[in-house]
């Protein structure tokens, strides 16, 4: 280039179209979107890389297919056409949950399935979010006076949004899920206090065969989970 | 009633009367009790296994339907409730009494293979033991927990501890040879196939199943202890939604207001009962469709096509059930002696969107025929897997559309009619191919059958007088029905037989609240029909079962 095509003095305009044919010219036609040509001659944009970060981590959640109880059903509608929960960015629901980032409990934790949510919860990789979906997970719902029913998810693994009812609507999963994302692009998190699950001996409750044959085999590998019915809310 | 032709077992003679019992039982019978539906007998705890055989082989009592152990305050009581796969209407309760200090009671496994696991059920929730059982563990709570909730001196607050390990192969010892070397794979609790949370043992010989045992009681919502929470005229209705959650919610309060109604002597206006069976079975076809859509999605992995029609078809009925119950999926419409409001306003247009779907309903029944039942790859995958053959079907108490698709000719709604469903014209779909295509078809015959019933249901609501249209007959406000009336009483659900027992102490809650589910008992034959096929046949036979865990947990 010449240095009098550099003091062309046609306009800025042109100086402009200029740059931004010679920036496009290595580019394969079909790259060459409608954002590009708006962003014209700027090749860069500045940002922050936060700022980046977040907004590409809550435009494309992976959610773990997940499916517990009666929510789990309207979940499923939420994914099927009609509410199309895909067109948001969060509707690629992923079987394996070290391919996933956001969790959506969707029914009744009770004691038998607690310690494998929160293990399931623990291999996901970090940053993970959680969305609590119903009155059960909220706090046992209908069931909280259930011998077997843990007061909410809460009480294992933390959680971002609740949303309400019984079932809530797709409507309203969606709302939440909105909501997330929208937090997680501005960086939010929420803070929320985890009861901890606790590994430990079997303390003080009352021995039985099972419960000393247990004592005896547990190991640090063994995932126990201890529900003090009594003190939850 | 359907206009088939009479069913040869209305000539069968009937065993359950007092006389005949006392014959076939001899002195096994120490006592008898009145029941509401059925005549009880008292016999010893260690002779349950005789009185049993005797009953099923003498009196033809073929089909356990549910086992209800509760506590009292001297004793506890396990009531073995039996009819029969050729008379419904047939019906005779086992009371178990044993001592409070050493409550053992003998095994009916041998007679009858469902009562493995309802007696470990009751075993695990009341504490009574059965003596001769093959495997008494616990069976809905983890295996740690300490004591059993559902008895009477059950502390609730108690802290408790659940652990998590790995699962050792039990059949590694007998099978571990040069040729045959085993593996275990644990399939669930959390896996899409599952269906929900159910863990399946599974020990693989290669490709082929060389054992399945079923792990449940993930989603146990402890749902007999809310009803017995419960005040009998408000406060159960809005449960039994939440046992079969498919969109199946309007049949399942049908089994609790089947049995209350029966127990109270309330009368239900025809006009209630004509509503109550539109919405039924309004919800049996969105039930199927969900069971039908999932099926295509274990067997072809086909989660585009069939399981989004049928989510959208699904969809359409949910519509109609919101305009006339008011929510999505947890109705909580039926109330005891009726249901609580009339069709929506303006009633054309209710009845106008039920004949728009009923319209368009057709058309996608053929379309399901084209995608998956005249599917070679489907037929390929269906067509002789998850073989259950009819005996072994009624030994394990199967109900429903797996009874149906193993030849089982038996339908509540028919042989033990109810509702309104006597006076129309519809017909039992029954194959008797045994394997997981037979039971697609049955499904896929029910829902035309049910849109057969709706049609019916609408043409004669629209003919209804309108001062005639009474809703809910006089119910006392606070239902306290006699103490010691028990009652056992039984609908068709989706999945199969939905019973339900209860016990009045003459307060206005149960004093004790058995559900019997139909899912808990089809899921136990799982093992017959998947033992020595392909692991790919076992995901597609438990997908032809039709489990929904929280019925089976409850
Ligand atoms: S909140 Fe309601 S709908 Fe959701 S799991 Fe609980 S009972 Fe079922």
């Amino acid at each position: 280039m010449s240095s009098h095509d550099t003091y062309d003095t046609t306009g800025p305009r042109d100086v402009a179209s200029k740059t931004q044919e010679a920036r496009m010219g290595d580019v394969d036609e079909r790259f060459n979107s409608r954002l590009r040509e708006l962003f014209g001659s700027t090749p860069f944009i500045l940002t922050k890389f936060d700022a980046f970060l977040n907004w590409a981590r809550s435009s494309s959640m992976f959610v773990l297919q997940f499916g517990i109880a009666c929510c789990s059903i309207e979940m499923m509608g939420t994914y099927m056409p009609g509410h199309d929960l895909d067109r948001f960015g969060t509707g690629v629901p992923r079987a394996s949950p070290r391919q996933a980032d956001l969790l959506i409990v969707p029914g009744t934790i009770v004691s038998k399935f607690g310690p494998r949510m929160k293990r399931l919860y623990d291999q996901m990789p970090e940053p993970k979010f959680v969305v609590g979906m119903g009155s059960c997970t909220i706090s046992g719902g209908p069931f909280q006076e259930g011998y077997n029913v843990v007061k909410g998810a809460e009480e294992i693994i933390p959680v971002d949004i609740h949303v309400p009812g019984c079932p809530p609507r797709p409507e309203a999963l969606i709302y939440g899920i909105r909501k997330l994302q929208d937090r997680v692009q501005h960086g939010e998190s929420a803070p929320v206090t985890v009861k901890p699950y606790e590994l430990e001996q079997f303390g003080d409750v009352e021995r039985d065969e099972v419960v000393r044959e247990l004592a005896n085999e547990i190991d640090e590998e063994t995932l126990v989970m201890r529900y003090n019915w009594g003190d939850s809310p | 009633m359907s206009l088939e032709p009479p069913r040869p077992e209305e000539t069968l003679e009937h065993t359950d009367d007092r006389e005949t019992l006392e014959e076939i039982l001899g002195d096994h019978a120490i006592g008898w009790e009145d029941h509401v539906n059925a005549q009880g007998v008292v016999i010893r705890p260690d002779e349950v296994q005789s009185a049993l055989r005797a009953l099923r082989d003498e009196g033809g009592f073929d089909h356990l339907t549910c086992l209800t152990a509760q506590q009292y305050a001297d004793r506890y009581e396990s009531i073995y409730h039996l009819t029969k796969y050729d008379d419904r209407s047939q019906e005779v309760s086992v009371v178990v009494p044993t001592s409070t200090d050493e409550p053992v009671s003998q095994s009916a496994d041998a007679v009858y293979r469902t009562a493995d696991w309802h007696e470990r059920e009751a075993y695990d929730l009341v504490g009574i033991e059965y003596e001769d059982h093959p495997d008494l563990r616990r069976i809905l709570l983890p295996e740690t927990w300490q004591g059993h909730p559902l008895g009477l001196d059950y502390d609730q607050d108690k802290p408790q501890l659940v652990s998590l390990s790995e699962h050792a192969n039990p059949i590694a010892e007998h099978h571990h040879d040069e040729e045959r070397d085993t593996m275990f794979l644990n399939i669930g609790p959390h896996h899409p196939a599952t269906h929900g949370v159910l863990h399946l043992k599974t020990v693989l010989d290669g490709e082929t199943v060389a054992d399945v045992e079923p792990d449940i009681g993930y989603l146990h919502r402890c749902e007999e202890q809310m009803c017995q929470s419960g005040t009998y005229r408000h406060q159960i209705m809005p449960y039994p939604d939440r046992w079969d959650y498919v969109s199946a919610g309007l049949l399942n309060e049908w089994s609790y207001a089947r049995a209350i109604e029966d127990m109270a002597d309330i009368e239900v206006p025809e006009y209630a009962q004509v509503i109550r069976t539109m919405g039924s079975e309004l919800c049996r076809i969105a039930a199927h469709l969900i069971s039908i859509g999932a099926f295509a999605l274990d067997v072809v992995g086909d989660f585009t096509v069939s399981f989004q029609y049928a989510w959208q078809d699904r969809e359409d009925v949910l519509n109609i059930l919101e305009d006339l119950t008011g929510q999505r999926m947890m109705f909580n419409y039926f109330r005891l002696g009726g249901v609580v409001w009339d069709l929506p306003e303006p009633r054309e247009d209710f009845f106008e969107s039920i004949r728009t779907f009923l319209d368009s309903f057709e058309g996608s029944v053929d379309e399901y025929h084209d995608l998956l039942t005249n599917n070679e790859i489907f037929q390929q995958r269906c067509i002789d897997t998850g073989h259950l053959d009819p005996e072994t079907a009624k030994s394990y108490g199967v109900t429903g559309p797996v009874a149906r698709g193993s030849g089982i000719d038996y339908d509540v709604r028919r042989d033990d009619p109810y509702g309104y469903y006597e006076e129309l014209d519809w017909d039992v779909a029954v194959y008797d191919g045994c394997d997981n295509y037979a039971r697609v078809l049955v499904r896929m015959q029910e829902l035309e059958e049910s849109a057969k019933i709706v049609e019916q249901c609408v043409d004669i609501l629209e003919d209804w007088p309108e001062d005639e249209r009474e809703i809910q007959s006089n119910v006392p406000r606070t239902l306290k029905p006699d103490a010691d009336t028990e009652v056992y009483r039984s609908v068709e659900g989706a999945k199969g037989e939905l019973g339900i027992y209860i016990r009045s102490d003459g307060s206005d809650k149960p004093a004790r609240f058995k559900i019997r589910s139909p899912c808990f008992s089809n899921l136990q034959a799982l093992g017959e029909a998947a033992n020595g096929e392909y692991v790919a046949d076992l995901i597609a036979t438990l997908g032809s079962i039709d489990v929904i865990l929280g019925e089976v947990d409850r």
